[in-house]
């Protein structure tokens, strides 16, 4: 199986780079842009067949390590490939 | 007494508090690398600044699931003193042994300069060579040296006379303008609640020695002696 794992900082965390980003889409001309947060995008191939089983690792694995939970969320995505 | 640097690959900084360490102490402290088996029995850890595992995923974070740092947190559980500096600091809030998070600076640059510091509390084996309310003058070398906490995390920090040092000026006036950082509150050294870890950004060994400019960091080791057997 595959996992797919968003880790973004928690709302109410200020995110500078978010922010210097978004400065930077507006002085090349992208209008309309509102908040920008940045965050980390991390994919695992896992040997576990049972979706519930390898969500239930891959949350384990964003608690011990992927994320920070004092300032930070994660989503989980568990697909075939 | 007996003080171990915990060495981690990426470590920058440990030869220099050795260097302070020796001078105050007397003794060469021992350096336990990361895979070492065993860890001598010791009356202080220190972890040392620089970029253990190369700051991957984020600063502190490998370091702080390696076997060795298993030895540290249970050490540091039976009360014996933990020192982190800078990557250090970072390591001791991965691990949970200290509360809150460090991010990345909010002016996004890597500072490297010397700042000044309220000693908060005289409180601890750490800061009990200052007076409360002493400012001295550290230098720091960091890019995440940003202290963030919840809400009432930093309530029970201030309560408990937690915040070793603020950022503040020559005065020790802790402003805005004093904050290197955007650390909540100026924070710039917290101690956990049994008082025996201390984290803090800046680097007290690199103003130890007058050779270097400055000796305001040697109050610290020179405490330990008094201190610790």
């Amino acid at each position: 199986m595959k996992a797919r794992i968003h880790v973004t900082l928690k709302n109410g965390v200020l995110d500078p780079q978010g922010k210097a980003i978004g400065h930077a889409l507006q002085s090349l001309g992208f209008a309309g842009v509102g908040e920008v947060r940045q965050g980390k995008y991390i994919e695992l191939e896992m040997a576990e067949r049972d979706p519930k089983r390898a969500r239930e690792t891959v949350d384990a694995m964003c608690r011990k390590l992927l994320a920070n939970t004092v300032i930070e969320n994660y989503s989980i995505e568990i697909a075939e490939k | 007494m007996h003080a171990a640097v915990v060495v981690f690959p990426g470590s920058n900084c440990d030869r220099d508090v050795e260097v302070a360490l020796a001078r105050s102490i007397g003794r060469a402290p021992l350096r336990v690398w990361h895979r070492d088996p065993g860890f001598p029995k010791v009356d202080l850890i220190v972890l040392p600044g620089g970029f253990s595992y190369g700051d991957y995923l984020r600063s502190g974070a490998m370091a702080a699931r390696s076997p060795v740092m298993g030895e540290v947190i249970r050490r540091a559980n039976q009360g014996v003193p933990v020192l982190g500096i800078c990557n250090g600091f970072q390591v001791l809030t991965e691990t949970g042994l200290l509360p809150g998070a460090l991010m990345r600076n909010a002016g996004l640059k890597f500072i490297c300069r010397d700042v000044h510091l309220k000693v908060e509390t005289a409180a601890s084996a750490f800061t009990g060579g200052y007076a409360k309310s002493q400012v001295v003058r550290f230098p720091v070398a960091h890019h995440d040296g940003n202290y963030f906490a919840d809400a009432g995390t930093l309530k029970r920090l201030e309560d408990e006379d937690r915040v070793a040092f603020r950022y503040c000026d020559p005065q020790g006036r802790v402003t805005a303008e004093t904050n290197v950082n955007g650390s909540l509150g100026n924070i710039a050294g917290i101690l956990s609640e049994k008082r025996n870890v201390l984290g803090l950004m800046p680097h007290p060994e690199r103003l130890a020695d007058p050779e270097l400019g400055g000796t305001d960091g040697r109050a610290m080791f020179d405490h330990f002696v008094r201190v610790l057997h």
